[in-house]
């Protein structure tokens, strides 16, 4: 089924805030066998300049992807959720996201389009603190495959 | 290790090679909150047309990241990180698992004492990441 275009720009409201935790950090990195101490050890953290220890540039997705997810939850995104797979990521870090951050995702469509019979879907979600604060906008494409 | 002073167009970061096996993918699903069964059942794996297990892309991602943060010592640096998906990292129901390797090298030098890292992200031969790119802040 094609995506309609005037989805683009569609906005959905303010996710629930996201209180990040250094254990959850710390488990991140472990799952990605990353070693690094600025995400385990504060006081590395802030002899590196951060306020507490930082997550990999990756983390944001436990946050973002589960956000993004409310644009296949909508009725006029006539998309198969069975189909879809991750077509591109992209994180753009205005500053490292840190334990003790609360988190709000907004989820905006940026793209959507039918391409061969596959449709693509671009939600873009913008992470920022409780107060406003711009912490990361994290970009997928999403990817339905045709039925052929 | 830090990003060598003299760094310029051309400049190479250390080769990579992580090993990925099952019990890796189980960790990663808990640690991102990602249970797709592909990353860890065959039956349903296959029934999706996947020659078996893949690895999550967003694991491949991030060991991608690693190689680039590994290089500049602080990941903090890295302020703009983007893939594009193409092959999946099929990862056997083996103790070995599958390899992926990362190879990276400064693709320009940017404005406010940025630069771009392009990787070259490859498992069983095959690029699994394309247009794999880090900017990293200098200072």
């Amino acid at each position: 089924m094609a995506l309609d275009r005037d989805l683009v720009g569609r906005s959905y409201p303010p996710s629930a805030v996201y209180e990040v935790g250094r254990a959850k950090i710390a488990e991140f990195a472990a799952a990605i066998g990353d070693g690094s101490p600025l995400y385990r050890d504060a006081e590395a953290a802030r002899a590196a300049g951060h306020p507490d220890v930082i997550a990999p540039p990756t983390f944001a997705i436990a946050v973002s992807l589960e956000a993004a997810m409310v644009v296949l939850d909508d009725p006029d995104v006539a998309i198969d959720y069975s189909r879809v797979v991750h077509g591109e990521q992209k994180f753009a870090h205005h500053r490292p996201i840190r334990a003790g951050d609360r988190l709000v995702a907004t989820t905006t469509i940026d793209a959507a389009r039918t391409v061969a019979g596959n449709d693509l879907l671009t939600a873009r979600v913008d992470l920022t603190t409780e107060d406003g604060e711009a912490v990361c906008t994290a970009t997928s494409m999403l990817v339905a495959r045709g039925e052929t | 290790m830090s990003i060598p002073a003299d760094v310029a167009v051309g400049t190479e970061l250390p080769q990579q090679v992580y090993r990925v096996t099952r019990a890796d993918l189980v960790r990663y699903a808990g640690a991102s909150g990602d249970f797709n069964p592909i990353h860890w059942n065959d039956r349903v794996a296959t029934a999706v047309g996947l020659p078996g297990v893949i690895a999550h892309g967003m694991f491949t991602m991030a060991l991608a990241g690693r190689a680039v943060t590994d290089w500049t010592g602080d990941p903090g640096a890295l302020v703009e990180y983007q893939v594009r998906f193409g092959r999946p990292v099929v990862v056997p129901d083996d103790d070995a698992g599958a390899e992926v390797t990362v190879s990276g090298r400064v693709g320009a030098l940017l404005d406010d004492d940025r630069i771009r890292v392009d990787l070259a992200v490859t498992s069983d031969g095959e690029k699994v990441l394309s247009l794999a790119r880090a900017t990293v802040r200098l200072t």
